[in-house]
């Protein structure tokens, strides 16, 4: 039973044809809108995250297919101290595909090797959260053609930012992407990702602490919110959050295609002022990661 | 000091000296019925001191755990008092319930009864991850 737990469970080949269906979807959107009838989509969602659980079941529906699920542990079987295991053999049982989120890093690798249909990674904790990186693939290949040469900034918190060590993953296996690493010395990337991806691979990256000075040189600009939660004292917060905001004013060097992306939500790292420049893009790649799911889901099923 | 040669059974040598005790807890071999002799420190020509376990039955040791815990060793396994085979364990590719993940966060520290299991990423390094969480556990006890 094949699942999806890591963005790198998926090849190449299979991030293409994602990619060519979730396209062929957004021009033909009927064309789909019965693929998955009778089917049922489980959302295990072992802690709250209304906008991925809702971009799951939004999927579903317009694939024609039907959403069943719960949401947070306390009025689940979790609370009662059933096993991830045993939660997935029964959802197996109703469902023909899960997503699940769950606060414990590896809970959906878990369930999957219980699971007796597909299970779909919906976040685990700080861990894995592979169909973020979809949309966040999706966009970029809308919006610049192709994965090939492009300088891809990454700003914010990129020590503990999920979602910007699977992009370096999933990116890091087309040609001519280079990375400029955009953080406070504090939240730098870690080793084992420069190590056995970066290095490893021999792509060309560098490291800043200044956001204006890469500006210029920009085909994608993802950012990242520097959460409270990660910093020991209030201080190194309150001194750090504002030096990676987004603002009008520090476009003005960018390129004119640039394509600004953020996994949402956002809290104050992006202005809202900015949302009106045609280079945001951060509210196209939450549609995106719905097409990707409903791509992901006709792989999952094996439905043509 | 004087050990009985045995006829049937696994010599375990070139254990790191002090190890043989970790060997023993590792592998089980409180639970046989046969002799066991632990020999420590026993003069070795690579590194000076080793220690040797010598069993005298043929059972099934891990190789897996035994390759993890002190990958140095040499297996000898003798039957009717000849070494018919004679092996190094390599490091295994997966550790299933021999260590245990640290990962305050991973799903293995909240369900108990959730088998620890690791695989190998790092050869060289002796690098382990958690198939759960990926964190990693040098094989280094
Ligand atoms: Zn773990």
């Amino acid at each position: 039973m094949r699942s999806i737990i890591d963005i790198l469970d998926l090849s190449v080949e299979e991030i293409d044809s994602l990619i060519n269906t979730a396209c062929d979807i957004i021009e033909n959107p009927d064309k789909y809108c019965d693929k998955c009838k009778r089917k049922k989509l489980a959302t295990l969602f072992f802690e709250p995250s209304t906008r991925t659980r809702l971009s799951f079941e939004a999927a579903m529906y317009e694939l024609g297919g039907n959403v069943i699920g719960f949401s947070a542990a306390n009025n689940s079987s979790a609370a009662k101290g059933e096993s991830v295991s045993d939660t997935v053999k029964t959802v197996s049982c109703y469902a023909d595909i899960i997503a699940m989120r769950h606060p414990k890093e590896g809970a959906p690798m878990v369930a999957s090797m219980a699971a007796s249909v597909p299970v779909i990674n919906a976040g685990d904790g700080g861990h894995n959260h592979p169909t973020q990186t979809l949309a966040d693939l999706l966009t970029i290949y809308r919006e610049k053609g192709s994965f090939n040469n492009l300088t891809v900034g990454l700003c914010g918190d990129l020590k503990f930012g999920r979602t910007v060590h699977s992009l370096i993953n999933a990116l890091s296996r087309y040609s001519g992407i280079n990375f400029i690493l955009i953080s406070p010395d504090e939240l730098k990337l870690p080793d084992y990702v420069t190590n056995n991806v970066l290095k490893k691979y021999n792509i060309p990256y560098e490291e800043t602490t200044d956001l204006l000075e890469a500006m210029p040189k920009l085909d994608i600009l993802y950012m990242t919110r520097v959460q409270r939660e990660r910093f020991f004292n209030e201080q190194d917060y309150i001194r750090l959050k504002d030096s990676y905001i987004l603002t009008p004013d520090k476009l003005d060097t960018a390129k004119q295609d640039l394509c600004i992306m953020h996994p949402l939500p956002r809290v104050n790292e992006i202005s809202v002022a900015v949302d009106n420049d045609k280079r945001a893009c951060y509210f196209k790649q939450v549609k995106n990661g719905k097409y990707m799911r409903m791509a992901l889901i006709l792989m999952l099923l094996g439905v043509e | 000091m004087v050990i009985d040669s045995i006829s049937n059974g696994i010599v375990i040598d070139h254990i790191t000296s002090g190890k043989s005790m970790v060997l023993y807890r590792y592998l089980n071999l409180e639970k046989l019925t046969c002799s066991v002799a632990i020999i420590k420190n026993a003069p070795s020509s690579k590194n000076g001191k080793k220690d040797i376990i010598k069993i005298d039955e043929l059972i099934d040791i891990n190789v897996d755990m035994l390759g993890y815990l002190d990958p140095g060793v040499s297996v000898n396994i003798i039957k009717d008092g000849v070494i018919v085979n004679k092996f190094q364990p390599e490091l295994p590719e997966r550790l299933i319930g021999v260590i245990k993940c640290k990962n305050p966060r991973c799903i293995s520290q909240e369900e108990q009864e959730l088998t620890h299991i690791f695989k190998l990423t790092d050869r060289e390094k002796r690098i382990y991850r958690c198939i759960y969480c990926e964190a990693g556990s040098s094989a280094v006890n």
